[in-house]
C-alpha cells in the first residue's frame, strides 16, 4: 500500500466521522403527551424500605442528565423560581449548599427531582403541581450540575443572566460521596 | 426580452408600494414626529444623491457617445494632454462646487434632525419601562403615584401628541425595539438602560418587532402598538389598573382555581388573585389584548385553547411549558381566561 493511498484512506475515514461530531444531543422542548409519560411513581430516596439496595435509576434520567438544554433551562428556572432565596447560587444559606458533594436525600438525578417535587422537612417546599414534571427534571439536571458532576461539554460557559461568578465549565469535577453510596 | 416584458418588469417595483397598505408596519407610515423627521431626512438624502447619480450617468453616456477628433486621438504622444479645454475646466470647477454644496446640505439636514430628536427626549410627558424577554415584552406604565403604576405585556398603548419616553431594559439577551411607523430603533441591552422618545401623530394600530436576533423565537417577538386619543388612553389605563373580574359560572370557578393554584401561578400574575408570578406576561386583562404570545397569533377562543394546551408546538422553545391539561381542565382554564377582559 502506497503512502499516498494510506493518507487518502485516513482522510476519507476522518470525513466519514465528521457528521457524527454534529450529533451532540437532542433538545426536548416539551414533555411527552399525557398517558405516554414513563411511569415513575416510586420516590427514590436515601431510605429504601423493604429492600437493601437502591431502586433502579428512573428511565427519564438519561433524557435530562448531561443534557445541555435541560441544564440551561434549569438554570433559568433556578433564578425565576427563587431557589436562590434559600440555596444562594449553590453555596447555601437558609437551605443547604448544592455545590458540595454532600446530598442529604441522594445525589442521583431522580432523587433530586423527587426532592424538588415532594419537598423536604425544614423548609423545602413541594413543587409538584406548581412546575411541570419537565421543568422539575430540568431543575434537577441543573442542581446536579452545580457540584461539577456532569461532563464539561454539557454545562454552560455563560449563565442565562448577568453574573460575575465563575463559569460552570471551570467548576472542579467532584465525586459523588453521599449517604446514598455509603449505604450501598 | 420584448418591449412588453420590459414594461411588465418596470411595473413590479410599483407592487411593493401595495405592501405598505395602511402603514401597519412601514417606515413611510409617518405616524410620529420622529418618523416624519426621519422621512424628511430620507427625502433630502434621496434628492441630493439622486441628482448626483443622474449627473454621473449623464457624463458617462456623453463621454461614451463623444467620438475623438483626429487631433485629440494622439494627445499623449503630442504632449498636449495636460492642456485642458476651457469648457472642461469650467465643468470640473462646477462639479467640485456641486459636491461641496451637496455634502453641506446633507450635513446641515442631519444635524438639525438630530438636534430636534434630542430635544423631544427632554420634553417627556409619559414614562414607560419596556423590558425585553425571550420572547415577549414586559411593559410598565410609570407614575409618580405608586397606585397608578401599571404592568401589562405585549401591547403598547400610546396617547396621540404626547411625548412619550420609553426606558428600555433586557432581562436576558440583547433585543431591539423597532416600531417602523413611529420611528427609529433602539437596542435593549442587559445591564444597561437605553431610551427612545416618540411623539405619536396618527391614531391607529401599528406593529413593532424585535430587530435583533435573540433566539429561536425571535420572529415571534412582536408588539402591538395602539395609538389613541388622550381621553381613550386614560380610560384604558384606568381599566388596566382594575383587578381581574371574579369568576361567575362553575366552569369559570374551576378554571380560576386551577390557574391560581396550579402551575400557571408559578410564573404569571393576575391582579387581585393569589397568582403572583413575575417571570411571565401579566394576565390580569389578557382577553382585552389583540394578540396572544407576543403577536404569534390573534386573540381568539380557538387560539387560546391551542396555546394553553400545547404552546411548545405553536412556538417551539418558548419558556411556557406544555402541561398536558386534561380536556375538562382545559375547558375550565380557557373559560376563565376569556373573562379577563
Amino acid at each position: 500500500m502506497s503512502s499516498r493511498f494510506r493518507v487518502r484512506l485516513l482522510l476519507f475515514g476522518a470525513g466519514a466521522m465528521m457528521p457524527g461530531a454534529c450529533d451532540r444531543e437532542e433538545h426536548h422542548s416539551r414533555a411527552k403527551p399525557v398517558g405516554e409519560t414513563v411511569p415513575g411513581g416510586e420516590s427514590p430516596d436515601t431510605i429504601f424500605p423493604g429492600t437493601s439496595s437502591a431502586p433502579p435509576l428512573d428511565a427519564r434520567a438519561k433524557l435530562y442528565d448531561n443534557n445541555a438544554n435541560a441544564i440551561a433551562m434549569g438554570q433559568t428556572l433556578y433564578t425565576q423560581m427563587n431557589c436562590v432565596g434559600c440555596h444562594s447560587h449553590g453555596g447555601g444559606g437558609m437551605g443547604p449548599p448544592l455545590m458540595d458533594d454532600e446530598w442529604r436525600y441522594g445525589g442521583r438525578i431522580d432523587q433530586i427531582a423527587t426532592t424538588i417535587a415532594e419537598g423536604r422537612p425544614n423548609g423545602m417546599p413541594a413543587w409538584r403541581g406548581k412546575l411541570t414534571e419537565h421543568q422539575i427534571w430540568d431543575l434537577a439536571a441543573y442542581v446536579r450540575s452545580l457540584s461539577g458532576l456532569p461532563s464539561k461539554d454539557a454545562v454552560s460557559s455563560r449563565t442565562e443572566s448577568m453574573s460575575t461568578g465563575t463559569p460552570q465549565t471551570l467548576t472542579p469535577h467532584g465525586d459523588i460521596k453521599n449517604s446514598d453510596t455509603a449505604q450501598q | 426580452m420584448s418591449g412588453r416584458r420590459y414594461a411588465r418588469a418596470a411595473l413590479l417595483p410599483l407592487l411593493l408600494g401595495a405592501c405598505s397598505y395602511q402603514h401597519y408596519q412601514s417606515d413611510f407610515g409617518a405616524a410620529a414626529t420622529e418618523d416624519r423627521q426621519f422621512l424628511t431626512l430620507f427625502w433630502i438624502f434621496m434628492a441630493v444623491c439622486g441628482v448626483m447619480y443622474a449627473l454621473v450617468i449623464a457624463f458617462l453616456i456623453a463621454g461614451l457617445a463623444h467620438r475623438r477628433t483626429e487631433a485629440e486621438a494622439n494627445v499623449v504622444e503630442t504632449g498636449r494632454h495636460h492642456r485642458s479645454h476651457p469648457l472642461m475646466r469650467t465643468t470640473l470647477i462646477g462639479w467640485t462646487a456641486l459636491i461641496g454644496v451637496g455634502l453641506a446640505a446633507l450635513a446641515i439636514a442631519s444635524f438639525f434632525a438630530d438636534r430636534s430628536m434630542a430635544e423631544a427626549a427632554t420634553n417627556e410627558k409619559l414614562s414607560i419601562t419596556l423590558t425585553g424577554n425571550q420572547w415577549w415584552w414586559d411593559i410598565v406604565y410609570n407614575s409618580n403615584d405608586a397606585s397608578k403604576t401599571m404592568r401589562t405585556a405585549n401591547e403598547l398603548h400610546l396617547p396621540v401628541g404626547v411625548p412619550t419616553r420609553i426606558l428600555l431594559n433586557s432581562a436576558d439577551v440583547i433585543h431591539s425595539l423597532w416600531i417602523p411607523s413611529l420611528g427609529g430603533k433602539q437596542d435593549l441591552i442587559p445591564g444597561r438602560q437605553n431610551d427612545i422618545t416618540f411623539v405619536p401623530q396618527k391614531i391607529g394600530i401599528f406593529r413593532g418587532q424585535c430587530a435583533e436576533f435573540c433566539g429561536t423565537q425571535h420572529a415571534h417577538m412582536a408588539l402591538v402598538v395602539v395609538v389613541q386619543s388622550y381621553p381613550d388612553f386614560i380610560k384604558w389605563w384606568d381599566h388596566q389598573l382594575q383587578p381581574a373580574v371574579a369568576p361567575r359560572t362553575p366552569l369559570q370557578l374551576a378554571g380560576y382555581q386551577y390557574v391560581t393554584n396550579g402551575p400557571c401561578s408559578a410564573c404569571h400574575n393576575i391582579g387581585g388573585t393569589p397568582a403572583s408570578g413575575t417571570v411571565a406576561p401579566d394576565l390580569t386583562h389578557l382577553a382585552s389584548r389583540k394578540s396572544l404570545a407576543a403577536s404569534t397569533m390573534p386573540m381568539s377562543e380557538g387560539n387560546l385553547y391551542g396555546w394553553v394546551e400545547d404552546p411548545q408546538s405553536l412556538k417551539p422553545g418558548v419558556k411556557m411549558p406544555t402541561i398536558g391539561l386534561e380536556p375538562d381542565k382545559l375547558h375550565a382554564v380557557v373559560a376563565y381566561l376569556e373573562t379577563l377582559k
